[in-house]
Order: structure tokens, then sequence, then C-alpha cells
């Protein structure tokens, strides 16, 4: 296989309410990617652009975006898998430039939340399901983690406190990270305050909806070691899917699409989760962190709770995971977000961190997932 | 037309499986079963894709299943804010099947707990509409 390089990152703040237009939040992502790294727009040559579409009054933003950086007449289009559209991106991009197809590719997710009123962000809400056999109950993503949590809870004997104890961690970093939008410090009394959303899981159990865009640069391999000082590898790049439908879903304790795409994606790159160094995983709800410490085998099935409980996943841990605050105090802007992960994974490898940092970080790993476990990406980098 | 009916807010209409909402309206949940090669599927599938026949017979949920696991949700999407709390749950049945859908009203969350003993039931809604509930056998 040949190798493919990260050669530029870049990420807007993620905030409530983006006081512009998505043309303008996605460039807010390309120029802190471009800005210092010496790669000119028309040594870029394709584009591809992810959001989901129901948060997006502009019908098919890739032309619009792609004009708006300044990328035609390169090829671009659009790419959708929910909450992991822009590794699915990551993916398509990996794929032109293995091909010999195209040398450098951008992939640029973005995500507008407050695009469109919060009653109609509500009625979008109920079609994230299986419209339907599904959305007809009266469904919403939290409902559906929440089974996953009261799944994970009977067959383990994990808490309430246990995810607490994530979202401690969460806001540890939020706190740090400039780009966060939940940048205020917790206890863990106010976390389990008893606001409910969907039982077991409360208020600080779930992520905040944010605008915000990312980008991500890759290249072939000798265009990275022309264009970038400190070049990162993709290593290992797995994906799997699985039942939208809940009638579907084998267990209730962990994701079989995160497995199976960890599994491949260790696999390719030959290495193991004893080797990765730094983690960012999918947590838009604290269960969903809990689950990937099982299912990316940080911790045997049932064991995740430990990991957090030792603070192994602390940044002094063994295996740090989300260091930079991670979905629950960044924000999710869902199109954004795998891009957002990919960035702190390479700042993390070119030791560029800051306050986050993780010492000698040589491997990352990013797991990323689209809905309640329908689409995982998992994928792995590293320095050499 | 028809399947409008199934649910308390319904996203679409029209489905080759829609003879479910008349079976309902029978008092019977039904999944379909492939007459080519046996695969049996809930919810209703109107084609096979395990051997890719379009050849379907319905068949009734068997009896009584385990529940899984449930939620009791406190927010709602647009259109089900006045059900406020409800519950979510899954169940397992026999031969495979798995019956996503709400629990019954009467049931109380304190209550409920995974590996109770359920059953479907048919429920008359507003307006014409109807669904299902997995309530205590
Ligand atoms: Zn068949």
């Amino acid at each position: 296989m040949p190798k493919v390089g990260v050669i530029a990152v870049g990420q807007s703040a993620f905030v409530r309410a983006y006081p512009g237009s998505i043309r303008e939040l996605a460039f807010e992502a390309f120029k802190d990617a471009l800005g210092g790294s010496g790669i000119k727009t028309e040594q870029i040559d394709a584009s591809v652009i992810c959001s989901a579409p129901e948060y997006d009054k502009q019908r098919t933003p890739a032309g619009l975006v792609a004009e708006y950086l300044g990328l035609n007449p390169q090829p671009t289009f659009y790419v959708e898998s929910v909450c992991s559209s822009s590794s699915s991106g990551l993916r398509t991009a990996y794929a032109l430039i293995a091909s010999g197809l195209h040398d450098v590719v951008m992939v640029l997710g973005f995500q507008k939340m407050s695009e469109i009123s919060s009653a109609e962000s509500q009625e979008r809400m109920g079609r994230g399901a299986d419209i339907q056999w599904e959305a007809p109950f009266g469904t919403m993503m939290p409902a559906y983690y929440a089974m996953y949590a009261r799944g994970h809870f009977e067959k383990f004997g994990t808490t309430e406190e246990d995810l607490g104890l994530i979202r401690l961690k969460s806001s540890t970093y939020g706190v740090v990270n400039e780009k966060a939008v939940f940048r205020k410090s917790l206890t863990l009394d106010k976390i389990m305050e008893p606001k409910y959303i969907a039982t077991p899981l409360k208020m600080m159990d779930c992520c905040a909806n944010a605008d915000g865009s990312s980008c991500v640069i890759l290249a072939s391999e000798q265009k990275a070691k022309e264009l970038c000082e400190k070049p990162v590898w993709i290593r290992g790049l797995g994906m799997a899917t699985a039942p939208i439908n809940m009638a579907g879903r084998d267990t209730f304790s962990g994701l079989k699409c995160a497995q199976l795409a960890a599994r491949r994606a260790y696999d390719m790159a030959g290495l193991g989760p004893k080797d990765i160094d730094v983690a960012e995983v999918h947590d838009c709800f604290t269960i969903a962190e809990m689950m990937a410490y099982e299912d990316l085998g940080f911790a045997e099935p049932g064991k995740g709770k430990e990991l957090i409980r030792n603070k192994e996943t602390y940044k002094e841990g063994r295996i740090p995971v989300n260091v930079d605050g991670g979905l629950l105090s960044k924000g999710h802007p869902i199109g954004a977000t795998g891009g957002s992960q990919i960035r702190t994974i390479v700042l993390q490898l070119r030791g560029a961190a800051g306050p986050m940092q993780v010492p000698n970080a040589k491997i990352g790993l990013v797991h990323n997932i689209g809905g309640v476990g329908i689409y995982g990406n998992v994928s792995i980098f590293s320095v050499d | 037309m028809g399947f409008e009916q199934f649910g308390i807010v319904s996203f679409t209409s029209t489905t080759k499986a829609e003879k479910f909402v008349d079976l309902l309206k029978e008092g019977k949940v039904c999944g379909t079963a492939c007459k080519s090669c046996g695969a049996k599927f809930f919810p209703p599938r109107s084609d096979c894709n395990a051997c890719l026949s379009d050849e379907m017979e319905w068949f009734d949920v068997p009896g009584v299943g385990d529940l899984i696991t449930f939620t009791q949700a406190m927010y709602a999407p647009a259109g089900f804010e006045n059900d406020v709390p409800y519950i979510l749950g899954v169940a397992q049945f026999d031969d495979g099947v798995k019956v996503f859908g709400r629990l019954d009203k009467s049931l109380k969350e304190e209550n409920i707990k995974p590996g109770m003993k359920m059953k479907l039931k048919v429920v008359d809604l507003d307006n014409d509409r109807l669904s299902y509930v997995l309530t205590q056998a």
C-alpha cells in the first residue's frame, strides 16, 4: 500500500452560534490549516466536503465551499456518514491518493447546527432513526445511547458515577482547550445532579450542539515530504457498519461497528491497542466513551470502568483519551467532528498540542462513530 | 397509502409492507418470513436480503419475550412533547426476533428490569392511528 500522509490540519473555534454563513465557517478551518504551512491553494488537487445535510439550508454545499476557498476548477464532492462524515472523508481522500488519481486532497468538514431553528432541529432529531419503523415511537439520540448505557450497567455493573467520572475528565481538558465550546470547570456533584434526559443519562452525560469546521490535508508520500516538514502518516483505516434498527443489534453493551472497524485498522497498521500512545474517541455521550475503551481493546469488555476509576485515560495515564476535552467539552458540530479529532491526534504526534500534549506520543488513534453505531470509523496515525 | 396510520407521528405513508397496519387492526403484530428460504424479519421486510426473493408471508411475533434494555425519555422530538415521560425498550422473542418500541404506559420505570417477561399488544391512538406496545406478560 502506498504511504499517505497528513500535511496540514486546521479547525475553527467550536461555538454555540457562529456569526457568519457556512462558507465563512468553512474558511476558518481552511485558513487555520494553510496558515504557516507553506501549502498553496493551487497545490490542492481535489477536495472532499463533509457535513450532515439535514442541517444545511444550502443544497449541494461542496460546490459552494470549493468556490469560496478558491478550489475551482479542481474536483470536489460531498461525503456523508452523519457524525463520522469527515472520517469517511479521510477514507475517501486516502483512496484518491493511494490509487494515484490525485497527489494532494483536502477533507473539509463543517456544520452550522444553528443554521436551522430549534423547532426545526427538534423535528429533524426524530428523523435520525429508521423513519418507517422507529421514529414513529418518538426516538432521539440520547434515548438510543441510554439503552446502551442500561445494557452496559446490566451486563457489567457500570454505574452512573463511572460515567460521571468520564465527564469530569472531559471538563479538565475542556478548560484548557481554547477551541472548545464548554470551558467551565465541573465538579462530580454538579455532574451527578439528577437532571435526566433519557434514563440513566443526565444532562452532563450529553455533548452540546455546536457550530464548527475542520480541515485535514493529505498527500502522497513524495508530495508529503516535499510540502511538509513533519508529515503524520496514515497507518490503518478501518470502517464497519451495523443495522440502523435496534431490532437488528445483537448486543447493547458495545458497538459492533466500532469493534470491527478497530480490528480492521489494527490489522492494516500491524499494531494493537497496547501500541497506541494517545486516542480521540467519539464521546457524544459519556457511555460512548466507556464503550470505546472496550471496543478499541484498551480494556477488556466490562473493564472500561476500571480505566476511568484509576484515571488511566488522563494525560498522565496508561492510555490518554480525549485530552482535548472530546465532544463533551469541545461540542459536536456533526460534519466537522471527525476532522477535529484527526487534528488533535496530528498535533499530538507533532508535539504541538500545547497544554494538552501527551509526552512522546508517536502513535495515535481516532474513533469516530456515525449515528448510534451505524457507521464506525477507526483510523491510526504515526510519525513514521 | 395506509402506512401513515402507524405510530404516534408518521414520517412515511407508502411501503409494500403496509399490510402490517391491516394486521394491527386485527390485533396482530406480525413480521415477515421468506417463502423461499424461511428467513424471518422484524420489523417486516418486503424483500429477502438472504435469497433476493420478494415472496413473503406474515407470521405472528411469538408470545413471550425478554426485555433486553430500556430508557425513560424525559424530552422528546417535535410531535411527541405531550407524551413525556415515556419508556422505549427492546425485547428478544423466539426465533431470533427482536422488537423495539414503547413500553405500556401503565408500567412504572421503577418496576421495570431487563429480563422481565414481555408480550406485544396493539394500541389504538387518537385520530384513527394505531401502534403496538411492549407490555408485561
Ligand atoms: Zn429468502
